[in-house]
C-alpha cells in the first residue's frame, strides 16, 4: 500500500517559486571543485539573490542528501546558515537514497499543504566525487590497539600483527551504491532487468546515445537556464553539465566493455548515469507566502506517490510509484504532458517503459486491470538526463521536478510526472502542473 | 587613596589573591601614560607591604589590554635627557613588578602592545585569549624606537633571540594563540577559563617559562655575533640605517649587552633615548597621529551599509570586491561574463586563505562575496562601486542603466582614476550622488582610498563614502575632483622626470637607486613598469594637458612598440619571470649632480601646487595622503613636512636653479609664497 497523501485530498495548495542548480560535475577520479555544501550555498545564493523577499524569511529548509561530507552533517542546516537564512530558521537533511532531492520536496509540500509552513527552501545536494574512502574494522581495530600500546615492547609486538590486508580500504562510494539486502550493486540491477526485459547492448547504448544529444540539444538551444554558473577558488568557473559528450555515438559506446556483469554483461559506464556532483534548490510557497510577497509562480506540486518493491528489481521503482499516482487521479499516459524518469541506467529506463505497458506485470505487481498506454518517447527527458547529465544520487530528484516545470512551461503543457527509481527497492513519484494561466 | 581620577582599581579576593585592575578613566582605550604608571608604582608598593598570595594584573577595558605607552607624549621630545628620564621611570616601574616577592600574572584580551606587553613580560605568568582579537606585539620599530621598559631585555630572555628579535624587528603582532606556541605566554585559553587559568598560576606557582635550550643558545656570546650579520642582513632590504636607525640599534643592544640584563637594561633606555628625539622617530611619530587623523574622519556621519555591488570584475573592481567581503560586506561582483569574473573570485579566495586562515573563516569570507554576471543584486546594494575600463561613455551609459535600479539611500562611487566627474555626474537623474572612491593598487596592501568630491556631490554623499571607507578599514583621504586627484598628480611630474633622465642616458637602475635612497619604496622607472606604461601614459597624457607640458616621447614610443612593462614582460626593464633584470653599470659612470633633486622636487613643488589649489583641505592631509597613498618615504613625514625640515627657501631657490637649467616644468608655483606662513 502507498502513503496516503493529504495532498491531493483538499490540502492547501502548493506552489513552486523558482528554482536553480548548479552545473552537474562530473567525477574525475578525485574530489571535485566543491564540497557538497559549498555546490549547496553555490546554488542558493543566486536563487536568494534574486527573490523579493529576505532569506531569513523560509519557515525551514529541507535538503536531500544521501553522503554529506564527514563536516556537512545535517548539510542542510550547514547550508540553510552559509545561505544567510539566518539561526531561527530550522533545517534538516532527509534520506531516501537516490530518491532523497524528492523527498525533500515532498516533505517540504506536504508541511505547506498542512499549514505547517508557507515558504519552503528545499532541494537535493550530492558530491558523490567526495565520498569518503575508509579505513576498515581491522585495521581500525589495530589503530586501537596501537593507541594503547604504552611500552617500546608492546608497540614491537603491534607493529608485528600488522598484515597487507589490515591496509584494504573500502571506497565509501562504491559501499553505498551496493544493496546491502541482496548484496547487488545498482548496476548489477540493472543488467537483471536488461536480461528480464530481453533488453540488447544495441538499445542500451542507443538510448545512452540519445540522452547526449537530447542534452547537447538542449544546451544550444539554452534550454537549461535552471543552471548557475558556478565559481571555484582556482579562479575557475562552470557554466554546464560537464559530462556531456557531444562526440559520443552508438558505435563508440558498444566499444565499452561491461562494468557490473564482467564480463558478459551489458551494463557499461556508457549507458548508466555518471558519477557527479551537484545541488539543487526549490522554492516553495503556499498561497499566503504567494500573496505576501506577491510571487511569481512556476508551477505547483499536485500530489506524490513513494513505493516499495524487490531491492533486486530496484530500477522498476518509476513504475509502482507512477502507477499509484495514476490510480489516485484516474489518470492515463496521455494525462500526461511531459514525463521525467530518472535515467539511473539506460537498462532501468527502457525496463520501465515495457513494464508499464505490460499487462502481466501491472495486473500481478501494481493490482491494476491491464497496462499503461506507452509513453511517448518524445516526452520522456527531452533534454537527456543521468545517463549524459549525470546523477548526483541525493541531487536528481529535485532537479527532474524543477526541469519538468521548464518542459512544460517552454511547451505550454500542463501536466507532467517526474519519478526515479531508489537504491534499496523503492520509486517515487511527483506530479505537477502548471497554473492555469499558463 | 589617590587625587583625581584613579586608572587602577585594586580588589583582594577571598583566597588572598589581588587582582589589580587597569582602567584608565575618560577613555576606552588603556594606554601606559605617565600618570598611570605613576599610580601602578604606588599600588605596587601598597602590595609589596600587604604579601597577598599573588597578583593578577586585568583591564577592564572591552576592546584589550594596553595599546602601548602613550605615544602623545614623544613629540616633541625637547631632549635626550628628558626621554632619558622618561624611559628609566617606565623602567624602574617594570623592575618593580618583576621583583614582587610572589608570584604575578597577567591577563591578556585584545591589544596587548608595545608598553602593555612589556608590562606583561615583568610579570611571572602571562595568560592570553585565544581569539583572533587578541593581538601581542612590540611595534615600537614602526614609529622608529624599539622596546624601552625592559622588553628587549625580557623577551630575548623568554623566547631566544631569533623569535624574539623577529617580533621586535617587524614589529607585527601575533594572536594569542601564536604567542603561546612562542612562548610569550604560557596559556592561550578562552574567555570563559582566563579568570582560572590565573588563579591556577598563581596557586601552583610553576617555575617560569624557560626557552629550549636550542633558543637559548641563540643569546650566548659566541652565537650573537654570527646571528647579528644575519639579522642585519634580514633587515636591510626593508629598512635602510640611515633611514630607520632603530632596528640596527637593537641588533647591537643585544649584540653587546645581552650577557648582562643589567647593563643591557640601562643600554635600552640610552638607545631609545637617543632614537625617540632623532628625526626619524618624531617624523614616524607624525606619520602615526596623520593616520590617526584620517582614521578619525567620519566618526560624526552614520552610514549602515551591509551589500556592496561592484561592476567591474578587473584587478581594481576584484579586488576592491575581495577586500569589501574580507571586512565583513555582503559583496556583489558584476561583469559582461562569467570568465571575466572568475579569475577575481580566485584572488578573492587566496586573499581570504591568507589572510583568514582558518577554513570556516576563509568559507564565510566566500560565502559572501557572489558572482553576478547578470547584475541582479543592485538594487540591493547600499554602495555600487563602478570599477571599469575609463571610457567616458562606457561609464555614462552604465550610470543610466544603474540609476533607476538603485536603492534610494545608496551611494553611487566610481573607481575613475583620470576622468572627472563632472563628465560622468550629468547623466544622472540626481548627479549629486556621484563621489569617487580611488583605491590603488594592490587594494590589500595600499591603506588609503581618495574620496573625491565633485563639484556637484553632495556633502551627505562625500561624508557616507568616508565612512564607508573607514568600515572597510581602508585610510579616507577627502579630495577634491582635479584631474589626477592628489596621489597620481603629485607622483605623475616624478614619474615623468625619471623617462626624461632615462631619455636622456641616465640608466634606469641609477634612477631607481637614487629614488630609494631618498627613502621611496620603489623606484620611478620600476613603479611606471609595474603600474603598466599604458595606463601611465593615459593618466599622462589627461595630466600633461591639463599642465601644459608634452608627455615624454620615450613613453609614447615603449607603449606603441607593445611594450607595457612588468604586465607584457618588457618596459623601460626587461623582466624575467616578472622581476627585472638590472643591467651592471659601469664603475666609471657618474649620474647627474641634480638627479634626485630634479625627481623629488618636481614631486614637492605639484605638491605644493595641490596645496594652494586646495586639492585636500591643508597641509597635514597633503602629507598622510602621499605617505598613505604612494609609500612616500615615512621617516620624512610627507613632501610638506620634507619642505619645512629643508627649508622652503632652499628648495624654491632650488627649483628656480632646476628652471633654468631644465626648463619651465621646474618653475615654482605660486603656493611657495604660502611656505613661509606655515602653508595656509
Amino acid at each position: 500500500m502507498e502513503q496516503q497523501s493529504t495532498l491531493a485530498r483538499g490540502g492547501r495548495p502548493v506552489f513552486v517559486i523558482d528554482g536553480c542548480r548548479t552545473p552537474f560535475l562530473k567525477a574525475r577520479g578525485r574530489p571535485g571543485p566543491f564540497t557538497a555544501a559549498e555546490l549547496a550555498v553555490a546554488a542558493g545564493r543566486p536563487l536568494l539573490a534574486r527573490q523579493p523577499f529576505p532569506a531569513d524569511a523560509f519557515d525551514e529548509v529541507i535538503a536531500g542528501c544521501v553522503m554529506p561530507g564527514p563536516d556537512e552533517a545535517n548539510i542542510a542546516r550547514v547550508a540553510a546558515l552559509r545561505l544567510g537564512c539566518g539561526e531561527r530558521v530550522p533545517a534538516f537533511t532527509v534520506q531516501r537514497n537516490c530518491g532523497s532531492g524528492m523527498q525533500a520536496l515532498d516533505t517540504a509540500a506536504r508541511n505547506i499543504t498542512l499549514g505547517r509552513s508557507d515558504l519552503v527552501l528545499a532541494g537535493g545536494i550530492e558530491a558523490m566525487s567526495h565520498a569518503p574512502v575508509l579505513l576498515g574494522n581491522t585495521m581500525v581495530g589495530w589503530l586501537s590497539a596501537w593507541s594503547g600500546a604504552r611500552t617500546f615492547a608492546a608497540r614491537v609486538r603491534a607493529l608485528a600483527a600488522l598484515r597487507p590486508a589490515h591496509f584494504k580500504l573500502i571506497v565509501g562510494l562504491l559501499r553505498g551504491l551496493t544493496d546491502p539486502v541482496v548484496g547487488l550493486s545498482m548496476g548489477q540491477t540493472a543488467e537483471i532487468l536488461a536480461h528480464r526485459y530481453g533488453l540488447s547492448r544495441e538499445q542500451l547504448d542507443e538510448y545512452a546515445s540519445r540522452s547526449h544529444q537530447r542534452l547537447s540539444t538542449a544546451q544550444d538551444a539554452a534550454y537549461m537556464n535552471e543552471i548557475e554558473v558556478i565559481y571555484d577558488r582556482e579562479g575557475r568557473f562552470y557554466d554546464q553539465d560537464d559530462g556531456l559528450r557531444r562526440d559520443t555515438s552508438v558505435e563508440k559506446l558498444a566499444k565499452l566493455k561491461p562494468v557490473f556483469d564482467r564480463p558478459f554483461g551489458m551494463v557499461t559506464a556508457g549507458n548508466s548515469a555518471q558519477v557527479t556532483d551537484g545541488a539543487v534548490w526549490l522554492v516553495l510557497a503556499s498561497e499566503d507566502a504567494v500573496r505576501r510577497y506577491d510571487l511569481p509562480v512556476l508551477g505547483r506540486i499536485i500530489d506524490s506517490r513513494w513505493a516499495g518493491l524487490d531491492p533486486a528489481q530496484m530500477g522498476l521503482g518509476p513504475v509502482h510509484a507512477m502507477a499509484a499516482l495514476m490510480a489516485q487521479h484516474g489518470f492515463d499516459s496521455r494525462d500526461i504532458d511531459y514525463w521525467e524518469i530518472n535515467e539511473a541506467f539506460s537498462a532501468q529506463v527502457l525496463a520501465c517503459l515495457s513494464a508499464w505497458q505490460d499487462d502481466e506485470y501491472c495486473r500481478e505487481q501494481l493490482g491494476c486491470t491491464r497496462g499503461f498506454a506507452p509513453i511517448d518517447l518524445e516526452r520522456l527527458n527531452v533534454d537527456g538526463g543521468g545517463v549524459s547529465m549525470g546523477h548526483p544520487v541525493g541531487a536528481s530528484g529535485a532537479r527532474i521536478v524543477l526541469h519538468l516545470l521548464h518542459v512544460l512551461r517552454r511547451n505550454r503543457s500542463r501536466r507532467g510526472v517526474a519519478s526515479l527509481c531508489i537504491g534499496g527497492g523503492q520509486g517515487g513519484a511527483m506530479l505537477v502542473e502548471m497554473e492555469e494561466t499558463a | 587613596m589617590m587625587e583625581g581620577v584613579s586608572h587602577w582599581h585594586l580588589e583582594t579576593d577571598a583566597e588572598n589573591i589581588a587582582w589589580l585592575h587597569a582602567d584608565n578613566q575618560g577613555t576606552h582605550t588603556n594606554v601606559l601614560s605617565a600618570d598611570v604608571l605613576v599610580q601602578f608604582e604606588q599600588f605596587l608598593v601598597e602590595l609589596k607591604s600587604q604579601k597577598p598570595r599573588g597578583l593578577v594584573i586585568l583591564s577592564d577595558k572591552k576592546n584589550g589590554f594596553f595599546a602601548g605607552a602613550d605615544v602623545r607624549a614623544f613629540t616633541p621630545m625637547e631632549s635626550k635627557e628628558k626621554a632619558l628620564e622618561l624611559i628609566q621611570g617606565g623602567q624602574h616601574v617594570l623592575d618593580q613588578l618583576a621583583t614582587l616577592p610572589f608570584p604575578t600574572a597577567c591577563v591578556i584580551h585584545g591589544f596587548c602592545l608595545g608598553g602593555g606587553l612589556e608590562l606583561a613580560l615583568a610579570c611571572r605568568y602571562r595568560i592570553a585569549r585565544d581569539d583572533v582579537e587578541t593581538r601581542l606585539g612590540l611595534p615600537e620599530v614602526r614609529l622608529g624606537i624599539h622596546p624601552g621598559f625592559g622588553g628587549s631585555v625580557r623577551l630575548v630572555a623568554l623566547i631566544g633571540a631569533l623569535k624574539a628579535m623577529d617580533l621586535m624587528l617587524t614589529g607585527r603582532t601575533v594572536s594569542g594563540r601564536q604567542a603561546a606556541r612562542l612562548g610569550v605566554v604560557d596559556h592561550a585559553v578562552p574567555d570563559r577559563q582566563l579568570r582560572t587559568a590565573a588563579v591556577r598560576m598563581i596557586k601552583d606557582a610553576p617555575r617560569p617559562h624557560r626557552p629550549a635550550f636550542s633558543a637559548r643558545l641563540t643569546n650566548q656570546r659566541f652565537v650573537r655575533p654570527l646571528l647579528a650579520s644575519v639579522l642585519r642582513r634580514q633587515v636591510r632590504p626593508r629598512a635602510r640605517e640611515e633611514h630607520y636607525p632603530a632596528p640596527y640599534a637593537l641588533i647591537d643592544l643585544w649584540l653587546r649587552h645581552a650577557d648582562s640584563p643589567h647593563r643591557m637594561m640601562a643600554a635600552e633606555a640610552e638607545s631609545v633615548a637617543g632614537l625617540i628625539t632623532g628625526q626619524t622617530a618624531q617624523n614616524l611619530v607624525r606619520c602615526f597621529f596623520l593616520q590617526e587623523r584620517l582614521k578619525s574622519l567620519g566618526r560624526d556621519a552614520e552610514f549602515p551599509a551591509r551589500h556592496v555591488h561592484v561592476v567591474g570584475a578587473g584587478v581594481m573592481g576584484g579586488d576592491i570586491a575581495a577586500w569589501c567581503a574580507l571586512r565583513g560586506f555582503s559583496v556583489t561582483l558584476q561583469d559582461q561574463s562569467p570568465e571575466r569574473i572568475a579569475p577575481a573570485i580566485g584572488r578573492a579566495a587566496s586573499l581570504f586563505q591568507q589572510k583568514l586562515k582558518v577554513r570556516h573563516k576563509v568559507n564565510e569570507a566566500l560565502d559572501r562575496l557572489m558572482a553576478d554576471h547578470r547584475g541582479m543584486s543592485v538594487e540591493k546594494a547600499d554602495v555600487v562601486i563602478e570599477a571599469i575600463f575609463e571610457d567616458r561613455t562606457a561609464k555614462q551609459d552604465l550610470y543610466r542603466a544603474l540609476e533607476p535600479r538603485l536603492k534610494d539611500s545608496a551611494i553611487l562611487a566610481t573607481n575613475t582614476s583620470s576622468i572627472p566627474l563632472e563628465e560622468l555626474a550629468p547623466v544622472l537623474a540626481r548627479p549629486e550622488r556621484l563621489v569617487g572612491l580611488h583605491f590603488f593598487n594592490p587594494v590589500a596592501k595600499m591603506q588609503l582610498v581618495e574620496v573625491v568630491r565633485g563639484t556637484g556631490t553632495d556633502q551627505s554623499i562625500v561624508d557616507k563614502a568616508v565612512v564607508f571607507t573607514r568600515a572597510i578599514d581602508r585610510l579616507p583621504l577627502p579630495v577634491i575632483s582635479k584631474p589626477g586627484f592628489l596621489v597620481n598628480r603629485i607622483l605623475m611630474p616624478y614619474l615623468l622626470e625619471a623617462v626624461v633622465l632615462e631619455s636622456e642616458g641616465v640608466p634606469a637602475p641609477i634612477i631607481d637607486q637614487a629614488a630609494r635612497r631618498f627613502g621611496m619604496p620603489m623606484g620611478p622607472v620600476e613603479l611606471a613598469d609595474t603600474v603598466g606604461l599604458d595606463v601611465c601614459l593615459h593618466v599622462a597624457r589627461i595630466l600633461c594637458e591639463q599642465m601644459d607640458f608634452p608627455v615624454p616621447e620615450r613613453l609614447e614610443r615603449l607603449v606603441g612598440e607593445g611594450r607595457l612593462g612588468r604586465k607584457s614582460g618588457s618596459g623601460f626593464y626587461e623582466y624575467h619571470k616578472g622581476k627585472p633584470i638590472r643591467k651592471k653599470i659601469p664603475g666609471s659612470y657618474s649620474p647627474p649632480a641634480d638627479l634626485i633633486d630634479r625627481m623629488v622636487l618636481r614631486m614637492v613643488n605639484e605638491s605644493v601646487a595641490c596645496l594652494r589649489e586646495g586639492v585636500v583641505a591643508d597641509n597635514d592631509l597633503l602629507d598622510a595622503g602621499m605617505v598613505y597613498g604612494s609609500g612616500f618615504a615615512p621617516f620624512r613625514g610627507g613632501p610638506l613636512h620634507y619642505v619645512d625640515e629643508t627649508g622652503a627657501a632652499r628648495l624654491k631657490q632650488r627649483l628656480g636653479e632646476l628652471q633654468e637649467r631644465h626648463g619651465p616644468r621646474f618653475s615654482p608655483d605660486p603656493g611657495w609664497e604660502h611656505a613661509k606662513e606655515g602653508w595656509l
